[in-house]
């Protein structure tokens, strides 16, 4: 793309033209496509109006109700004029890349509203509960004016958990009857919740999970470094019960992180993620490579069982990477 | 211009573009099963498929379909409204100035709507007894000539 084209798209994009739009965050959701310079100026100028948006990650296991409670929280900030943009992210097939993607389901009422821009990612070989590109689309949507910016994370293992990493404020969703406060316990998901949501609190055991997690939560070791204390909300989305105090206590974290200083420490370490995981993602798809182009001496040894999988990664690495490791 | 960082970069998928798909659902319509079949399909052919569900206006396929900026638009109908859904889908395209993605209709189209639709400007009409692997083969060639016509 010329420059000048560049230019035309990104003024058609900050009028508010939906093609446009679509346009500049493609570009910038699949980088490798187009000229490295292509990025830089649409980067360039879109991160100098960003770091604005209040950024909200939506976690859980498959099935929590994630997409459904974001489309009821989609509805209330349309109430309040907020321009809207979700990210939907679900994973790509290990075997054939393809993937089947469900999160609009539940959102397509908005769909119409030219307040609300969604746009579905598949995951693409990244591993965490992110694409590698998710914070390239999220610094573009920033910058193009939207003041909420949802992402919802694949359906989450318990070390699926780096949305902590670009969100300012994190939904952790759990479910009532999915296990008993053993489960809260434990590290990784369990713990980087902002607000816990028992969703689905229709259900007759939502009020014991509840208290599961509100246990858990009061350990001080759970006080986030801004200050904040995570609290549980009881939502059934579907149902639309417990919204507003959801989306109150919601204000109430992102007003804590802006009197705090916070809020732009977020959008910091949200920056370097985002180089960070375009990184990995390179560094990991070249493992094959420098796993095939390593001595075939030692694998032989690894096949027959002569050598175990350690000392080999070591004896490969140390070959591959000249003595480091 | 193929430089060394460049073609490492090659092997990272996740940076790269695979061909998407829209597959929804047209009008008051329940019957997903179809519908739900091809687009496991086509994942299963690697395509990244947006599944939008049933009860869509032409107006939500449309906006979904540019925000999402699908190579194909795929319809499934099997109420009997193509005539006077689909239309309105191809006539919402062009005054988005999207209608450079392709539009296949799948269902139980008449043969002579068929014709029509596809005068009209939709790209391929599907049957009940067209083959899965003729599906994919065609929704590749439009995908394929699309990606082709923005570069």
């Amino acid at each position: 793309m010329s420059r000048s084209q560049i230019q035309a798209l990104l003024e058609k994009a900050l009028e508010g033209d939906l093609r446009a739009i679509s346009r500049l965050i493609s570009i910038v959701e699949f980088p490798a496509e187009v000229d490295p310079s292509t990025i830089e100026t649409i980067m360039r100028e879109l991160m100098k109006r960003g770091g604005k948006a209040h950024v909200i990650g939506v976690t859980g296991a498959p099935g929590v109700g994630k997409s459904t409670l974001i489309s009821k929280l989609i509805a209330y900030y349309r109430k309040k004029l907020y321009k809207v943009a979700v990210i939907g992210i679900d994973p790509s097939s290990p075997f054939t890349l393809g993937s089947f993607m469900g999160n609009r389901v539940r959102m397509q009422i908005h769909s119409s509203d030219p307040g609300v821009f969604i746009r579905s990612m598949a995951t693409r070989g990244v591993r965490g509960g992110l694409s590698a590109s998710t914070v390239l689309v999220l610094e573009a949507l920033d910058g193009l004016g939207f003041d909420k910016i949802i992402v919802e994370s694949v359906g989450a293992g318990q070390t699926d958990i780096d949305i902590i990493n670009i969100s300012h404020t994190v939904l952790n969703l759990v479910i009532p009857g999915a296990g008993d406060e053993i489960q809260a316990l434990k590290a990784g998901l369990m713990e980087i919740g902002d607000i816990y949501v028992v969703n689905k609190a229709d259900k007759p055991e939502a009020e014991i999970t509840l208290k599961q997690v509100i246990d858990v939560l009061n350990y001080e070791s759970f006080i986030r470094s801004s200050g904040w204390r995570p609290r549980a909300v009881k939502v059934s989305a579907v149902m639309g019960m417990g919204i507003d105090d959801l989306a109150t206590l919601i204000e109430e974290h992102v007003e804590h992180l802006r009197k705090s200083g916070y809020f732009q420490e977020v959008v910091k370490k949200r920056r370097i993620y985002g180089s960070f995981i375009v990184i990995k993602h390179i560094i990991e798809s070249r493992v094959e490579e420098i796993f095939s182009s390593s001595n075939k001496h030692i694998l032989e040894m690894l096949l027959r069982g002569e050598i175990d999988p350690y000392t080999a990664s070591l004896q490969i690495l140390s070959e591959v990477l000249g003595g480091r490791r | 211009m193929e430089t060394r960082e460049e073609v490492q970069i090659l092997g990272a998928i996740g940076l790269r573009r695979r061909y998407r798909v829209l597959v929804a659902k047209l009008g008051l319509d329940g019957h997903d099963r179809g519908a739900k079949i091809v687009a496991r399909a086509l994942k299963d052919a690697g395509f990244e498929v947006i599944y939008t569900g049933i009860k869509q206006t032409p107006e939500m396929v449309v906006r979904s379909a540019i925000q999402e900026d699908v190579d194909v638009i795929g319809i499934s109908i099997l109420s009997g409204a193509h005539m006077a859904l689909v239309p309105e889908v191809l006539r919402l395209l062009k005054e988005y100035k999207a209608d450079d993605i392709p539009v296949v209709v799948g269902g139980i189209i008449p043969w002579d709507d068929a014709i029509k639709l596809k005068s009209m400007g939709v790209s391929e009409v599907f049957f009940p007894d067209t083959p899965l692997s003729h599906i994919i083969e065609k929704i590749k060639e439009l995908a394929e000539k699309r990606r082709k016509g923005l570069e």
